[in-house]
């Protein structure tokens, strides 16, 4: 009997709870979008943080000279209004909009572009992304301590609204890197007063303090827990901005932000869990997003290992990888099979590459190689970041290179840092690896692969690839441009310092409610075009 | 008493400075530096950045300016976080992750004392084995995997309840405040059991019962205090072990506890993050254990008497 009463009670209390109204639900009326974002954000400074977190956040609270399309292609008009460029491409004049504005109310100035830019390339600052304004004239040598003297950089204020920019190139991408956070203008007055030009730790960007000149002001920020952004009524176009608020939660870990999703917290998410993709796409979930993404994923060679250096292996290693069946059967999230480095369709770029999957041809290589049916080739290590998916790829192509070449592969899984410091130093044989276009431009991928450049990491060195990017870089007319890219790529898949496996996909999930969402292949979205209705 | 307290806190102080220079050492001597990524930067920049954090000073040198801001109460700058103080960090998940270990605790007392106690005056009866079995199925269980089932169940099939968050959304404690509680709820079950089964059979027990005290009375009057000396012994550790071990709870129910910033700190080489958690936890580790030692002295004259 007390059972009963006891069970009674039980459910008077659950049922006294009741179906509560989801945060979905409730933010039809207020116009509340919330946002899955993946981590915490580094911070707010857009001449400091790296990441797409931040991206998100700061596309949404400040703007630079243009925006990116809502739609992809060109760039659209930010607090430039419009823009000239001289006939050989190199100089770029920019007409601002006069009724831009910062939060607080202070006019956009060409002058805050060139404080701005001038404390992005102040190398006390330590800022890690001031190669974007590298193709300024003057930008590199100022950034490396060669001058001092900030008035030799390709950048200056003609007046109050009219900004001048001097290339050392014609740079066609140019105008797509101004959407970048990176380039973005700061507030010099709130900057300085709390700490100098170079000051990393200042506190600046907290709310209360912070100002930017985007569609939203920053309200609330509670580490770990949620950042709020809302409507600023002082930016220039707020007339088009329909959402009042958008709630940014850090969510890392995938499942949990599924779950969100699926009990009405989340209007987006940053990711779909690796598990459930197959699942939802097997049952036609209808707020799975599968969209193209500028991005690869890759199997990086190291080319001054003894073995690998013999440019016929690392054509048998690519040739005897079967890219459909690992899109198919391993990672099985709409991911395109990748037979070029940069992916297909960057700003009207098509390369013409190709990577057969023939096990035939590989094993002849090999054999040419020395190695027939694999006898006497050392066992190799596959390096690659403690991950489910990476080992999964891992697995499949260890197995393809055993049955197809019959060589014998270890797979080498690390902590994320540690298999960072063994890339940078060479220590590795074969190493998984992944790039995401930072501009919709074949350049932001086939620029990896120069000389000297950081990103390289394989050893690889060609010195026609590097003239064939110098010319296309020097050229003003964009066909002979990607005919030369087409060339360089084309020589970079002929000696495979890098083995492309597939073409990323961008995975979320996104209510039916929001509106004004558009894919697109650097998969940015604007919050000045995104609203919420219910149908 | 006192004597004994000055004693623990004598110890205590060169346990954290040992505690701070191994930990300052070992981070070091992982591979892999805070300002590693993905996306490569130039030599140039990274020279400014270690310049920035004196990560270019020799690591002796490094060590002794670390040691001389730690004794005057200075954790540093993350470097992760821009702008943000360790201090500041851990004085923002701190209140959190205190304020869900309470919770837990508290839910843990309640179900476990109940159940020990009830298992151990009804015991080998339904009422001992049922509550034990599902203690014992409570030890066995994983955080990680209860905290998803009740969320499935209460949030997502019934949606009473939350599926995350915590102070944002009404009712968003109560799930993983069940879930952290659970596994000690469990512990203390099974050692208030014992405690009180052992307590039951003195003598002392057995006068009162000749007196002729009520059985509920024998209980909450005098088992009790005896019985409970082993929960007590296990809260100290019990507590440190829930702030320090509640990062996978944190994680699950999106919670912005100490716990996530200690572990994430790890996997960024967050240096100064991972010193300053280090020695808050190991501080905390060893203040609850000084508490539960005074506790048990106190409930427990035979142990006063050995001090």
């Amino acid at each position: 009997m007390k059972f009963k009463h006891l069970y009674i009670a039980f459910l008077i209390v659950l049922v006294g709870c009741g179906k509560s109204i989801s945060p979905v639900d409730s933010a039809l009326d207020k116009q509340i979008l919330h946002f899955g974002n993946g981590t915490e954000p580094q911070g707010l400074d857009p001449h400091i943080v790296t990441g797409v977190p931040e991206h998100h956040l700061l596309i949404s609270m400040c703007e630079g000279l243009t925006i990116s399309n809502p739609k992809g292609g060109d760039n659209l008009p930010g607090v430039a209004k419009s823009w000239s460029i001289s006939p050989d491409g190199k100089t770029y004049t920019f007409f601002l909009n006069e009724n831009a504005k910062w939060s607080n109310g202070d006019p956009v100035i060409a002058e805050d572009f060139v404080w701005s830019w001038m404390r992005i390339l102040t190398p006390s600052l330590g800022s890690q992304y001031p190669d974007m304004l590298y193709y300024l004239k003057g930008a590199a040598d100022y950034h490396q301590g060669i001058t001092n003297d900030f008035s030799t950089v390709g950048v200056k204020a003609i007046d109050k609204y009219l900004l001048q920019v001097e290339l050392k190139n014609p740079t066609p991408f140019f105008i797509k890197l101004l959407s970048h956070y990176s380039t973005y203008p700061v507030h010099k007055e709130t900057v300085l007063a709390y700490g100098s030009i170079d000051d990393r730790n200042g506190q600046w960007t907290r709310p209360g303090n912070f100002v930017c000149n985007g569609p939203m002001n920053l309200k609330s920020w509670e580490l770990n827990k949620q950042i709020t952004v809302e409507k600023n009524p002082l930016y220039w176009d707020a007339k088009k901005v329909r959402l009042n608020e958008i709630r940014f939660y850090p969510v890392s870990n995938e499942s949990t932000e599924d779950r969100m999703f699926r009990a009405g917290q989340l209007h987006v998410t940053n990711v779909v869990p690796l598990e459930k993709c197959p699942v939802y796409i097997e049952k036609k979930n209808p707020n799975l997003r599968i969209e193209p993404y500028m991005g690869t994923y890759f199997y990086r060679v190291n080319t001054k290992h003894p073995v690998l250096k013999d440019k016929r292996i690392r054509l048998a290693l690519a040739y005897a990888i079967n890219r459909e069946q690992i899109v198919k059967k391993v990672s099985k999230c709409g991911q395109h099979a990748a037979y070029s480095f940069t992916p297909p369709g960057s700003a009207g770029y098509e390369p013409q590459t190709n990577i057969p999957y023939d096990p035939e041809l590989a094993r002849s290589l090999l054999a040419e190689a020395g190695y027939a049916n694999g006898d006497n080739f050392p066992i190799l290590e596959i390096l690659f970041n403690t991950q489910e998916g990476h080992r999964k790829i891992a697995l499949a192509i260890q197995q393809m290179w055993q049955e197809n070449l019959g060589i014998s592969i270890q797979l080498v899984n690390q902590d994320w840092k540690v298999y960072l410091a063994r890339e940078m130093t060479g220590d590795f044989q074969i190493s998984r690896a992944g790039w995401i276009g930072d501009y919709e431009d074949p350049n932001t991928f086939l620029d990896l692969l120069r000389l000297n450049r950081g990103n390289n990491k394989t050893g690889w060195e060609n010195i026609e690839y590097d003239q064939l990017l110098e010319l296309a870089n020097s050229t003003n007319d964009q066909v002979l441009r990607y005919e030369y890219l087409n060339q360089a790529e084309k020589l970079l898949i002929s000696e495979m310092p890098i083995i492309p496996i597939y073409t990323y996909v961008r995975q979320y999930q996104i209510s039916s409610d929001v509106k004004g969402w558009h894919p697109n292949i650097i998969d940015t979205h604007h919050p000045k075009y995104i609203y919420l209705e219910r149908e | 008493m006192l004597q004994v307290i000055l004693k623990r806190i004598a110890i205590a102080v060169p346990v954290l400075l040992i505690v701070a220079s191994l930990t300052f050492f070992l981070v070091r001597m992982a591979p892999g530096g805070p300002f590693d990524a993905d996306k490569v930067v130039p030599p140039q920049v990274m020279k400014n950045l270690n310049a920035v954090y004196n990560l270019d000073a020799p690591l002796l040198v490094q060590y002794k300016d670390y040691m001389l801001n730690l004794v005057q109460g200075d954790f540093g700058p993350s470097f992760r976080y821009p702008g943000r103080s360790v201090t500041e960090m851990i004085s923002i998940g701190l209140p959190v992750t205190l304020e869900l270990a309470f919770y837990a605790i508290l839910i843990a007392m309640i179900i476990g004392i109940c159940a020990g106690v009830t298992a151990a005056v009804k015991r080998n009866t339904v009422f001992d084995y049922i509550p034990m079995s599902i203690a014992m199925l409570g030890i066995c269980m994983p955080t990680f995997l209860l905290g998803p089932l009740l969320v499935l169940i209460f949030g997502i099939q019934l949606e009473v309840l939350p599926v995350s968050g915590w102070g944002s959304l009404a009712g968003d404690k109560i799930l993983p405040s069940i879930t952290l509680g659970a596994a000690y709820a469990a512990y203390i079950a099974r050692l208030s059991r014992g405690g009180m089964l052992e307590t039951l059979n003195q003598d002392y027990i057995r006068t009162a019962r000749a007196k002729g005290l009520p059985e509920h009375k024998v209980i909450i009057r005098h088992a009790l205090q005896g019985g409970l000396v082993p929960v007590v012994s296990f809260l100290g550790p019990a507590i440190a072990g829930l702030i320090g071990g509640s990062f996978v709870v944190e994680t699950i129910f999106q919670i912005p506890g100490l716990g996530r910033f200690y572990v994430e700190a790890a996997f960024n080489r967050d240096y100064t993050m991972i010193l300053g958690t280090t020695i808050f936890f190991s501080s905390l580790i060893i203040f609850f254990n000084l508490l539960s030692d005074i506790v048990v002295l106190l409930m427990n004259p035979r142990a006063r008497s050995e001090v």
